[in-house]
């Protein structure tokens, strides 16, 4: 059976389905933020996927590349805020970051 | 019942659901699908569709760990695994730069500073307490409630398909459209980044306390 675009679509969204899980259920900061990186993932997956199977061109990859570029951007922000997190209230249980100072 | 017991009653229940779940769209949705799509393109052969396979088992298989691992260094590694599934299925895409992009950014920068984050912010012997999620099975319940509407909209939806040429290099053709057509959110996308680079050095230095 042929590899068609409807194979890569059912892998993007499981990528985005369990993305959403982690979000939804980590406690721990940086697994919530693995959860973000798997969703962007999934997107991308997609992106590339139909400009290969439909659109042509390379706009779809362009816009994965753009996609990489903020995720990366949301990973750095993200894990200094973790760090900052930790730093002020040794823990970094999502369900405990309710201050927005000391 | 032992807690441990109800928990692995919930567990089959809910990996029965996911069977059952997947075997009636594999009857009712594989089918028109496949018989609405053009023929695939030549050298797509069985070889491809078995590396196929491959890569999305372990692209999902890392997804998995990283939504369900209780151990949250299971959980980086089976990020890499996942990052690394993508990469070579946009091989696959013929999409050679954003794979190797994605190998640069993500593999190389992203990984690192997850697994900095992870050693940093945990003394070795407190990995196992600090990464309960609020509950395998409210987030399998999840899984199953998001999962058909998705992969309904993946397989069902008459998506306007045309056969793929052969696997060709794009870097040329992606440098003139993002020096070209997408100049300005090129530009951007560099703006953002300087931000970012100055936003996080802020957010994760030391406050120096005067006096």
């Amino acid at each position: 059976m042929a590899i068609t675009l409807a194979h890569f679509l059912v892998v993007g969204a499981l990528l985005f389905a369990l993305g959403l899980v982690a979000v939804a259920t980590r406690r721990n900061a940086v697994g919530v933020l693995m959860g973000v990186e798997l969703v962007l993932n999934g997107a991308n997956v997609n992106f590339v996927a139909f400009e290969r199977y439909g659109a042509g061109g390379v706009a779809g990859q362009v816009f994965a590349l753009f996609v990489i570029v903020l995720a990366a951007a949301e990973a750095a922000v993200g894990l200094a805020i973790v760090l900052a997190l930790f730093q002020t209230s040794k823990s970094i249980d999502v369900r405990q970051a309710d201050l927005l100072r000391e | 019942m032992p807690p441990r017991l109800r928990s692995l009653i919930a567990w089959a229940a809910v990996s029965a659901l996911v069977v059952l779940f997947v075997a009636a769209l594999g009857t009712v949705a594989i089918a028109p699908a496949v018989g609405g799509a053009p023929a695939s393109a030549a050298g797509q052969g069985g070889a491809f569709a078995a590396i196929f396979y491959l890569l999305a088992a372990v692209t999902l298989s890392g997804a998995a760990l990283v939504a369900f691992a209780r151990n949250i260094v299971y959980s980086a590694v089976g990020l890499l695994a996942a990052l690394l599934g993508a990469g070579a299925l946009y091989v696959q895409l013929s999409a050679d730069f954003v794979a190797i992009t994605q190998l640069l950014v993500y593999v190389g920068g992203v990984m690192v500073l997850v697994l900095f984050a992870v050693m940093l912010t945990h003394k070795i012997t407190e990995v196992r307490i600090s990464n309960r999620s609020f509950g395998l099975v409210g987030g399998f319940l999840l899984l199953v409630a998001m999962g058909p509407v998705l992969l309904s909209v993946a397989l069902l939806a008459p998506w306007r398909q045309a056969a793929p040429g052969p696997l060709a290099p794009t870097t040329a053709a992606i440098g003139d459209a993002l020096l070209t057509r997408w100049l300005l959110p090129f530009e951007v996308a560099s703006l953002v980044l300087l931000a970012t680079l100055v936003g996080a050095v802020i957010i994760a230095r030391k406050e120096l306390k005067e006096g």
